[in-house]
């Protein structure tokens, strides 16, 4: 795995993660989550798991990020500018990643390369999906189908 | 034979009881079956005792039947039943004289509307009579008093409506109750000196000689308990005041009861414990037998005295039998046992036969019982008028055919040889007198002379009423065969003395002194009496000695004044320190609860529900000032997550 | 220098930080859902890290958990923006500081 490689891609996703949370005009943030999105899939496409990472770019990429596009046209107030930036959370935000880094630096175990694997197929996952996975399968189905009709009655007109 | 009479003596008085119980079970409606039904149980009485009377005769003395009621601890209560001649007598007198009542009954209660409950009160009370005669046991004849005692308030108060018959009934009921008041010290206390209630017992029994000889000087005492409750229920001054009011009950009740049974119970009594009276006897002579001649002769003159100025037919013959009863109990002091008793087996006859007569005259005037508006019924109610005669003879002491003259005879006989004074025997003797007189007075006034008011309509009684009569006073005749001292037959047999013909033995002095006596009587009777008018000629002679007599020389006014006050006083003391001492002590108590209740209540009040309240508010104040907390920022509620996540993964790591 | 299981885990925790940042520094509540998504992404990220540095790449339960985590993501945004959406009708407003009927 090249060591450059990862380097990059994390320096752009993790600027584009800066950007969407600090960013005061709401659609600049929007499009660098967008920026965000694809650098995971990198990400993810570095690691091996190649259908996760297109997985990723469809359902986030196409999906989310369009959905909130279309929010944050929806939700359009004058004034577009988002003021205020609440000190105490950032606070918050350095001390988990204090914790976190120190939880994960004391780990000495955690310190490998990584080893040869073979590649991860589609048929794969395919297999698995359809044997041990299938009633997650199935309950991820009823979720996204109680999601859409919740979406959809929360959306609803209100009866005046 | 005689053993199974003896054991099964108990059916005698058992009969009637039974009978009177289904009686009363009976409805009102039934009054033939009540009647059949109380004359067949007297019936059977009277087979049962004529039984045992013959069983007597062939062995007089057989030993008594006891056995165990019931025992506490160690100790066990006898009682039994005894048949001996005294009793045998009793019971046959009683039982007879029951029987000729019950269906003198029958025509007298015709018209009543309680006919039946008067039936089954009758056989109540003649069941307690015999039981009295037959015990055997101290305890088992305070019962059968008792009982006897109140069968009596139940018939004196027959009629309910009356006020004077309930008032009569109470009188009778306590003042007797004063006297078995006494009789109770004196059982418990012989209890307590001879361990034993029961008259005989092979020896061992209270008035046999081993309990007899460990009395010694408390015999005396003893015997005069018990004589108390004679004199309360034979009617012995003082305690003589209920007897003239329990006449305010139907006539046939004070012929049973005031006439031949009840009253003679308190004789019966004396005789039975007769061996109490006489321990000790100086010629004859004790205490106690003393106190009783004395008691007996002072009631005997001064119910004579009293008779003489009543005027109510019915109270005269009450006083009469008061009278008659003092002297058997002076007959039974001065010695003469088995001529008291003879004496009280006679008189049951004719007194009885002289109530109901009276009963048919009362019946036959429409209820009229005031002499002085009666006369010349002899016309018109000529076999009332007979037997009245022969009972009125008998009374007196007409003597030859009259069995009352021999019984009497014997009597004043034995007061002559009576060592301690003569005064009774003199006494006795004007007493016989005096009998004849007011006898003479009563016959004369309602038979004798022009028909004053309620003669007009007078007409004589039915044969259910006039039977009975005429059976009582056969018996009265009949009964002097056995009496004459020609052949004492009755005295041998109460004695237990050999028994011989011999006719010279009629010709005594005392007999022609009592005939001489009686003869006086009744010739001064009439010489006063015969023209007598609606006032009594006595009182216009002595009209303040009649008018003591005729108010029965104030003793129920006396005893009023005394005894009733007292009683009263002390009842409204009673209630005075019920009503406010104690009642006081109770409500104080009452008053420490209530206010240890509102201690209590004001510590539950302040201190226990103050101290809920503060804590309530107190964590309110902690729950508000909590819920401040909650500022509904959703921020705030992550950011609150974020850190304890931290603070979790801090943990899981420091302790991996 | 080949990247390490550590650097991998680094980068998902900066990522996930970020997240928590977005999420609780800004007013609006999109940028709420914005952190979210971040926050998710990180966790995917860690996912189908540990799969590929773990001992038994055939066991592919990280990757599974990966995919399924992504459907997941993407019913909640549509839920969530949604929601907003009807928040913004009703209060007109999006910014969260308005949004505190929870208060007390």
């Amino acid at each position: 795995m090249s060591a450059v490689a990862f380097v990059l891609i994390s320096i752009l996703t993790l600027a584009g993660a800066l950007a969407a949370a600090t960013l005061p005009r709401l659609i600049h943030a929007a499009l660098s989550l967008v920026v965000t999105f694809l650098g995971m899939a990198a990400f993810f496409f570095l690691l091996g798991a190649e259908f996760v990472g297109l997985v990723q770019v469809f359902v986030y990429v196409g999906a989310v990020a369009v959905l909130i596009v279309f929010t944050i046209l929806l939700t359009r107030r004058d004034i577009e500018k988002d003021r205020g930036f609440n000190w105490s959370g950032a606070v918050i935000a350095i001390a988990v990643f204090t914790g976190l880094i120190w939880a994960i630096l004391r780990t000495p175990t955690l310190a490998m390369v990584a080893p040869q694997i073979p590649p991860l197929t589609v048929r794969r996952i395919g297999e698995v999906l359809m044997t041990g996975f299938v009633w997650p399968l199935q309950c991820v189905g009823l979720l996204l189908t109680a999601a859409l009709i919740g979406a959809l009655i929360l959306v609803r007109e209100e009866k005046r | 034979m005689t053993p199974w009479i003896v054991a099964n003596l108990w059916l005698i008085p058992a009969v009637p009881l039974a009978v009177s119980l289904v009686i009363l079970s009976l409805a009102n409606s039934r009054r033939k079956g009540a009647a059949a039904l109380a004359i067949a149980g007297q019936v059977a009485a009277l087979a049962l005792a004529i039984a045992a009377f013959v069983a007597t005769l062939q062995a007089p003395n057989c030993p008594p039947h006891n056995f165990t009621w019931f025992t506490f601890g160690e100790n066990a209560v006898r009682i039994g039943w005894v048949l001996d001649p005294l009793a045998a007598v009793m019971l046959v007198m009683i039982t007879l004289v029951s029987l000729c009542i019950f269906i003198f009954s029958v025509g007298y209660m015709a018209t009543d509307k309680s006919f039946t409950r008067f039936f089954a009160y009758l056989s109540f009370f003649s069941a307690a009579m015999l039981g009295v005669v037959i015990a055997n046991s101290l305890l088992l004849l305070f019962v059968c008093w008792e009982l006897v005692g109140l069968a009596s308030y139940l018939l004196i108060g027959f009629w309910i409506h009356k006020p004077s018959a309930a008032a009569a009934a109470k009188k009778a009921f306590i003042t007797t109750r004063v006297g078995d008041l006494g009789f109770f010290l004196g059982m418990l206390w012989l209890y307590g000196k001879s361990g034993t209630l029961l008259f005989y017992d092979n020896g061992h029994g209270c008035i046999e000689n081993a309990a007899l000889l460990s009395l010694g000087a408390s015999a005396t005492s003893i015997a005069l308990l018990i004589f108390s409750g004679a004199v309360g229920k034979s009617g012995q001054f003082p305690l003589h005041v209920w007897l003239p009011d329990a006449m305010e009950g139907p006539t046939p009740v004070s012929a049973l009861i005031h006439a031949a049974t009840m009253v003679a119970a308190g004789v019966f009594l004396v005789a039975r414990v007769y061996p109490l009276f006489s321990l000790g006897a100086i010629a004859g002579v004790t205490p106690s037998l003393t106190v009783v001649v004395w008691i007996g002769v002072t009631t005997a003159l001064m119910s004579a005295l009293i008779a003489l100025a009543q005027a109510d037919v019915k109270r005269i013959l009450a006083y009469s039998t008061v009278s008659q009863l003092g002297l058997m109990m002076v007959s039974l002091g001065v010695g003469g046992v088995a001529a008291g008793i003879m004496h009280l087996i006679a008189h049951g006859f004719f007194k009885a036969l002289l109530f109901l007569g009276a009963g048919s005259v009362i019946h036959g005037c429409h209820e009229e019982q005031d002499i002085r508006k009666m006369g010349g019924l002899r016309g018109l109610m000529p076999l009332t008028f007979l037997t009245y005669s022969v009972g009125m003879m008998a009374l007196s002491g007409v003597p030859l055919f009259f069995s009352g003259a021999w019984t009497k005879e014997e009597i004043l006989h034995a007061t002559a040889q009576w060592p301690a004074s003569r005064v009774p025997h003199g006494l006795m003797l004007a007493g016989v007198v005096l009998t004849a007189l007011y006898m003479t007075r009563q016959m004369i006034y309602v038979f004798f002379g022009p028909r004053r008011a309620a003669s007009a309509r007078a007409h004589e009684s039915p044969p259910v009423m006039s039977m009975p009569l005429i059976v009582l006073a056969i018996c009265a005749i009949g009964f002097s065969v056995v009496l004459t001292p020609a052949w004492p037959w009755l005295f041998a047999y109460l004695s237990g003395e050999h028994v011989k013909f011999d006719l010279s033995r009629l010709i005594q002095p005392m007999l022609f002194l009592s005939l001489a006596l009686v003869a006086a009587g009744i010739a001064l009777g009439i010489a006063i009496y015969h023209k007598a008018g609606e006032t009594d000629p006595l009182e216009q002679m002595q009209p303040a000695l009649f008018r003591f007599l005729q108010n029965r020389m104030w003793l129920d006014e006396f005893y009023d004044r005394t005894v009733i006050i007292f009683s009263w006083t002390a009842a409204r003391v009673s209630d005075w320190l019920d009503r406010y001492f104690w009642d006081g002590l109770v409500r104080a108590f009452a008053g420490i609860g209530q206010l240890f209740g509102a201690l209590t209540t004001s510590l539950d009040e302040h201190g226990i529900n103050a101290g809920v309240d503060e804590a309530t508010a107190n964590t309110r104040g902690l729950g508000s000032l909590i819920s401040a907390k909650h500022s509904g920022q959703i921020q705030t509620y992550l950011g609150a997550v974020a850190l304890g996540m931290l603070a979790l993964l801090i943990l899981y790591a420091w302790l991996t | 220098m080949t990247p390490t299981l550590t650097s991998f885990l680094a980068v998902s925790a900066a990522l996930f930080c970020t997240g928590l940042l977005a999420a609780l520094s800004r007013r609006h509540a999109i940028f709420i859902l914005i952190g979210i998504e971040l926050m998710l992404a990180a966790a995917n990220l860690n996912f189908v890290a540990f799969w590929r540095f773990g001992p038994e790449p055939q066991q592919i339960t990280g990757v599974m958990v990966a995919i399924f985590s992504i459907a997941i993501a993407a019913a909640e945004a549509a839920v969530g923006l949604a929601l907003v959406i009807a928040v913004y009708r009703h209060y007109r407003t999006t910014s969260v500081d308005k949004l505190d009927q929870l208060k007390g």
